[in-house]
């Protein structure tokens, strides 16, 4: 009973996992938003938080609109997706009066805010909590950090896009896992390749094998490779759920992959 | 304690919907407010004065930097659209419209510094007799980077405060020479950085980067509020990645949509300065440290960033005006 008030609003959360890049722009909402359809494909429940403040674009993925966030004995509660209540989101987006507001703010204000995002929202009983980062190793990352330490978090997932420029700012944010302690669950190679949808030639617009490289360079596990695909980025501006639209596309097949993957080694964790 | 916390809260909010930099400077004052709260007394009221002025002052002066006519910013609300490219070929396409110009780079994305890379430079700055940093050059373009002065693994995990110390050294201890433009290439978001270089510097115009979807959109449009609202001129937005073609047949594709950022343009009530197709040469040659512009002057994508260029410059003898 100790133990659970504690850790407060994530005592029933199973398990914690973060969602970072170094740079910006590879695919860490799409990525964060399709594991989580995926894992809950997979029969889980799932919750995501949405920290990036200063471009939240989860609420848009998912199209749950501009939702009315309200309290309880316990905190926020977040918004539900669904009348099943398998996928809980809470992001910044929802407490903008004005959707193209911006959020221009200086740490430490946006480290009070992630505090209370980290322990005021009434999670309840969630099998996975995915936390969606912005770009960078800045105020945001540290206060998550801090603020789940109480809380076991049980790795990050590493997202890069296989040219250079962007494998070269993942490796930093590799340093900072090693440095803050937390566990590498592996590197997704996100953007990796592209079948024109006429001839089916592919053509590696970014590049390719940049994230296993690196993978093998720093010797964390390498999840795989989501290639580019248009129907993906059009399922995410239409907040459809991909993983219904399309089941057979090669991407489908490679995120959910990577969910059994991370199924499996939180599990053994 | 969580009834207090609710309450930090509620004042933070508040602050946000109003003025937001007066905003700004009040948040920055609450620190010393809250200390002085302790000592009561007769020292109150020239505390109040003290305050009073303290208030009024407001936000810092903008001071230009030395050598330096004319400040042009690349920004965009989103990662990942292609800013560093975009700044570092618009550099170069200034230069090359106009030889005459001199044209420098700041790369003020502290967390994750691209333009060492796409410049193909690597070392650290020499110090001049003033203490002042000599920045690396390539291609004809001086350029400072946060790259140049840490390890290429090394993570750069600052806090607000620390960053902004970081930007002020490089905006003032680094000696430029004569430039008639720098161009500063942003860090993705609305935070620390981009105050701290539009509160310190007077910028001439900001250049917005965005790719079609909407999402990222959405970003860039926040990325133009927050220069209206520190009264910086927005320039025009430039359209990256909006086609690819495929090398094969020839098959256009516009992977992320296609004219998105020419109907965020009509809405902001700003012109279109470019269009930039995806295109496998500009990301090769970027990583190999060869942008376009230099590498392949011939291409219809170096035109495309040389035309962007002069249609900055265009915007910019507009605004002066």
């Amino acid at each position: 009973m100790d133990l659970n008030d504690e850790r407060g609003n994530l005592a029933q959360v199973q398990h914690v996992v973060l969602v970072l890049s170094g740079k910006g722009g590879v695919g860490k909402s799409t990525l964060t938003t399709e594991l989580a359809l995926a894992l809950r494909h997979a029969g889980k429940k799932v919750g995501i938080l949405d920290v990036d403040l200063c471009g939240p674009s989860i609420p848009r993925m998912l199209s749950v609109g501009r939702p009315e966030v309200h309290q309880c004995d316990a905190g926020w509660v977040p918004v539900y997706t669904d009348a099943n209540k398998s996928l809980a989101l809470m992001s910044i987006g929802f407490l903008l009066e004005n959707p193209d507001d911006a959020v221009v703010w200086r740490g430490p204000k946006k480290t009070a805010l992630i505090g209370q995002f980290v322990s005021d929202v009434a999670w309840g009983e969630l099998d996975f909590l995915l936390v969606d980062t912005p770009p960078g190793t800045s105020d945001e990352h540290l206060a998550v950090v801090e603020n789940l330490r109480k809380h076991k978090v049980d790795g990050a997932i590493l997202v890069t896009t296989p040219q250079a420029v962007s494998t070269g700012d993942v490796r930093r944010e590799i340093t900072f896992c090693k440095k803050t302690g937390l566990r590498i669950l592996g590197i997704v190679e996100n953007m990796s390749g592209f079948v024109c949808p006429h001839c089916s030639e592919c053509s590696n617009i970014f590049s390719k094998g940049g994230g296993e490289e690196l993978a093998k360079l720093t010797g964390a596990p390498f999840l795989g490779c989501v290639p580019l695909d248009p129907q993906l980025s059009s399922c995410v501006e239409e907040g459809r759920d991909f993983i219904q639209a399309f089941p057979e596309s090669a991407t489908f097949s490679a995120i959910s992959h990577i969910a059994q993957t991370i199924l499996t080694s939180t599990e053994a964790a | 304690m969580a009834l207090r916390s609710y309450s930090w809260l509620l004042q933070v909010f508040k602050f946000t919907s109003g003025n937001s930099t007066k905003a700004l400077s009040r948040v920055r004052d609450n620190v010393p407010v809250c200390i002085r709260l302790k000592s009561a007394g007769a020292a109150d009221r020239s505390l109040q004065e003290r305050q009073r002025q303290h208030m009024a002052r407001g936000l810092p002066k903008q001071k230009p930097i030395a050598g330096v006519k004319q400040v042009i910013v690349v920004a965009s609300g989103k990662g990942g659209v292609g800013k560093s490219t975009t700044a570092v070929n618009l550099a170069l396409g200034l230069s090359a419209n106009d030889p005459s110009k001199t044209v420098g780079l700041l790369d003020a994305d502290v967390y994750g510094p691209s333009v060492p890379k796409l410049m193909n430079l690597k070392g650290n700055p020499e110090l001049t007799e003033k203490n002042l940093m000599r920045p690396l050059v390539n291609f004809g373009i001086p350029c400072m980077s946060m790259g140049f002065l840490v390890e290429e693994t090394a993570p750069i995990v600052w806090r607000g405060l620390m960053v902004m110390s970081a930007i002020e050294k490089l905006l003032r201890q680094v000696d430029w020479g004569r430039l008639d433009y720098l161009v500063v290439d942003m860090p993705p978001g609305t935070g620390d950085v981009q105050l701290s270089i539009t509160q310190n510097i007077p910028i001439a115009g900001a250049v917005i980067v965005s790719t079609p979807q909407d999402i990222a959109l959405l970003d860039a449009r926040r990325g133009a509020e927050m220069f209206r609202k520190v009264n910086v001129p927005v320039l025009g937005l430039v359209q990256n990645m909006s086609v690819f073609q495929c090398p094969k047949c020839h098959h256009q594709t516009h992977i992320f949509g296609a004219d998105g950022a020419r109907n965020l343009a009509q809405t902001l009530g700003v012109e279109i300065l470019g269009d930039i197709p995806l295109h496998m040469s500009i990301r090769e040659m970027s990583d190999r440290g060869q942008p376009v512009v230099v590498s392949s002057p011939d291409s219809p994508e170096a035109e495309a960033y040389r035309n962007v260029a002069s249609a900055v410059v265009q915007r910019l003898a507009a605004l002066s005006d």
